[in-house]
């Protein structure tokens, strides 16, 4: 199904949870909507199911305007934060809920029934209750719920949220593929950026109500477009005055402007690991952190203090340590514009210096 | 010390509880099996405990209809407004604080012969106050808030979820209410069913004040008792007094059990 946003505002009294939102997204994309708590996604998932109303705006499904739409007309299926099943009922009649209602056959409503356990990996646990069940297996029961009555758009708000974190990793390539199978259009609310990036076609990002950026986790994590988006997606440090950083002096043409640095943009290393040395500035190791797979690294340049990541293949460091530090790009940003600005040093490999 | 208080305790209950259920027990025996039969089979009596089954059907029944639906408003509606729903939710307990003798006579000052409402009324041939009427209204008013407390904080325990979940399903609210809200709020209504029938069944003030206590017309079982025992027919009495007992120790037993079940779900 194809979807169009235009203008979406919702207020709860004084609070204004979603402001001037506005998308659209292609049939059988899948979408996360990432976000910190609270920042409204939830409610923008909401308003699509038609559980809340807008406050102003349009939602279009396939062209046609369903905002006066309730929920039951919808064609939409929605899994719950807490899955929300009906306790008082078994597995098999929570799947088959969506098709009674709609009073189809009850030898269809089996095969149907049947074929989505069978998918969702719930086989032999048709005749349990939801108190039955681990975690893991009610967010399936929760999912072929959603899809029994064939919606043409699932919604499923912080899907993993309530499931520990090694069923979870499972659970999501579970979730992608199978989304992928069925070709349904998908939009899922997270807070969490690791998720939304291993899951999502597409992310969009939504801030205090507000649509900060859409496109692909790719393009997302590349060309941050706001300064939200740059801190939110990845790891970064702050430099207030990059202009002090060697090959980033430009930044002073540019008075007020601050630079956000990731730590994958940052090398360290002896003067005899660098391809050129003359990019480098001199730092100091300050604080060696081990990371399960690297070493972080914090490094001071001047009074700057950067971080970054160390293989573990490579020589250990030690605190106090003199290194070479190269920084390759930074994303810089003032009050009306953002930027990517590479290394200078890197790009004139002999600078000449009068 | 301990001793002391624990046999104070057996005491205090056996005055307050044990002694007078004994007592109406012997005092409707007191001529055997026939007095027992005779002072039930009078024709006020009957037509006593009569009017009080009536009163109880019809207040059951309503009471739990318009309290579940009460109950889920005041939870559920998003329509309602707070402030409006926070005033209507501190009504529900107006009777609870109001003596049920006054319950009656608002009643009365209300719907009297006397007054226009009332008078209206009885222009079309419908006698509310001295009435039948009336006594279903008067123990309406005073078992009014037992259903939507026991309903409400189980409504509010499920949350919506499970209903917002079924309305995504493609079912609408009438489904909903009958398959997934019914199901969980089951126990809690026949805990309110059992409270409203015992609380019918036992109210005094609010009906005597509203009915007028006519014998044969607008007398219930408690008002019978109550008859009685100003006229020193104190076997009567108590017959009357141990069929209304009989019937709340067998609603105990029942209470009991839906309180379990309450908890099992």
């Amino acid at each position: 199904m194809h979807i169009e946003v235009r203008g979406l505002n919702k207020t709860f009294g004084d609070f204004h949870a979603v402001r001037d939102v506005s998308f659209d997204i292609a049939k059988g994309h899948l979408i996360g909507l990432l976000g910190p708590s609270g920042g409204g996604k939830t409610s923008i998932l909401r308003m699509l199911a038609g559980l809340e109303s807008p406050t102003s705006g349009d939602i279009i499904f396939h062209g046609k305007r369903v905002n006066d739409l309730p929920p039951q007309e919808r064609g939409i299926g929605f899994v719950f934060q807490n899955y929300a099943l009906f306790k008082h009922m078994t597995v098999y009649d929570n799947v088959a809920f969506g098709l009674k209602v709609k009073k189809t056959p009850k030898d269809q409503i089996r095969e149907r029934v049947m074929s989505l356990v069978e998918l969702t990996g719930l086989k032999g646990f048709e005749h349990r209750y939801p108190h039955q069940l681990s975690g893991g297996q009610r967010q399936r029961v929760a999912f072929a719920r959603a899809l029994a009555p064939e919606p043409q758009l699932l919604l499923l708000d912080e899907p993993f949220a309530a499931i520990d974190a090694k069923i979870r990793g499972e659970l999501r390539t579970w979730l992608k593929e199978l989304i992928e199978r069925v070709g349904i259009t998908s939009i899922f609310v997270t807070h969490d950026q690791d998720e939304a990036i291993e899951v999502a076609d597409e992310i969009m990002i939504i801030n205090k109500g507000q649509l900060e950026q859409k496109g692909s986790p790719w393009d997302i994590y590349k060309s941050p477009q706001t300064q939200f988006v740059a801190s939110f997606i990845g790891e970064s440090t702050m430099v207030e005055q990059v202009e002090r950083l060697r090959g980033f002096e430009e930044a002073a043409n540019w008075p007020g402007t601050q630079a956000l640095i990731r730590p994958e943009y940052i090398e360290i290393g002896k003067r005899s690991e660098f391809r050129i040395p003359s990019a480098t500035v001199q730092g100091k190791v300050k604080h060696l952190h081990f990371r399960g797979s690297e070493w972080m690294v914090e490094v001071e340049v001047g009074d700057i203090k950067l971080i970054t990541y160390r293989s573990l293949e490579k020589d250990v460091l030690q605190p106090g340590e003199d290194v070479h530090v190269l920084i390759h790009r930074a994303y810089l940003f003032n009050d009306n514009d953002t930027w990517i600005m590479e290394n200078k040093l890197k790009e004139d490999p002999m600078p000449i210096h009068i | 010390m301990k001793k002391v208080w624990v046999s104070l305790t057996y005491l205090v209950f056996l005055i307050l509880l044990i002694i007078p259920i004994i007592k109406i027990f012997t005092g409707a025996w007191a001529e055997g099996w026939d007095g027992f039969i005779e002072a039930l089979s009078r024709p006020q009596a009957l037509h006593a405990l009569m009017m009080t089954g009536i009163i109880v059907v019809v207040v059951t029944a309503l009471n739990t209809i318009f309290g579940v639906m009460l109950a889920l408003y005041l939870v559920r509606a998003n329509w309602i407004g707070g402030k409006l729903k926070q005033l209507l939710n501190s009504l529900v307990d107006l009777p609870y604080a109001v003596s049920p003798v006054i319950g009656g006579l608002m009643i009365v000052l209300i719907l009297g012969p006397s007054t226009a409402i009332g008078a209206l009324f009885e222009d079309i041939g419908f006698k509310i106050v001295y009435a039948l009427p009336g006594m279903i209204l008067a123990t309406l008013f005073v078992t009014f808030p037992l259903m939507v407390r026991e309903v409400m904080p189980v409504l509010q325990e499920i949350g919506a979820q499970q209903e917002e979940a079924a309305s995504t399903l493609g079912a609408y609210s009438w489904y909903t209410f009958w398959h997934v809200t019914w199901p969980s709020i089951r126990w809690g209504v026949i805990y309110g069913v059992v409270l409203t029938v015992a609380r019918s069944l036992g109210e005094f003030g609010a009906v005597l004040v509203v009915s007028g206590n006519i014998m044969n017309k607008t007398q219930t079982a408690t008002t019978l008792v109550y008859q009685d025992v100003e006229n020193f027919n104190v076997l009567a009495a108590n017959s009357v007094a141990l069929v209304l007992a009989a019937f709340s120790v067998g609603l105990l037993l029942l209470m009991e059990w839906a309180k379990k079940r309450k908890e099992v779900h």
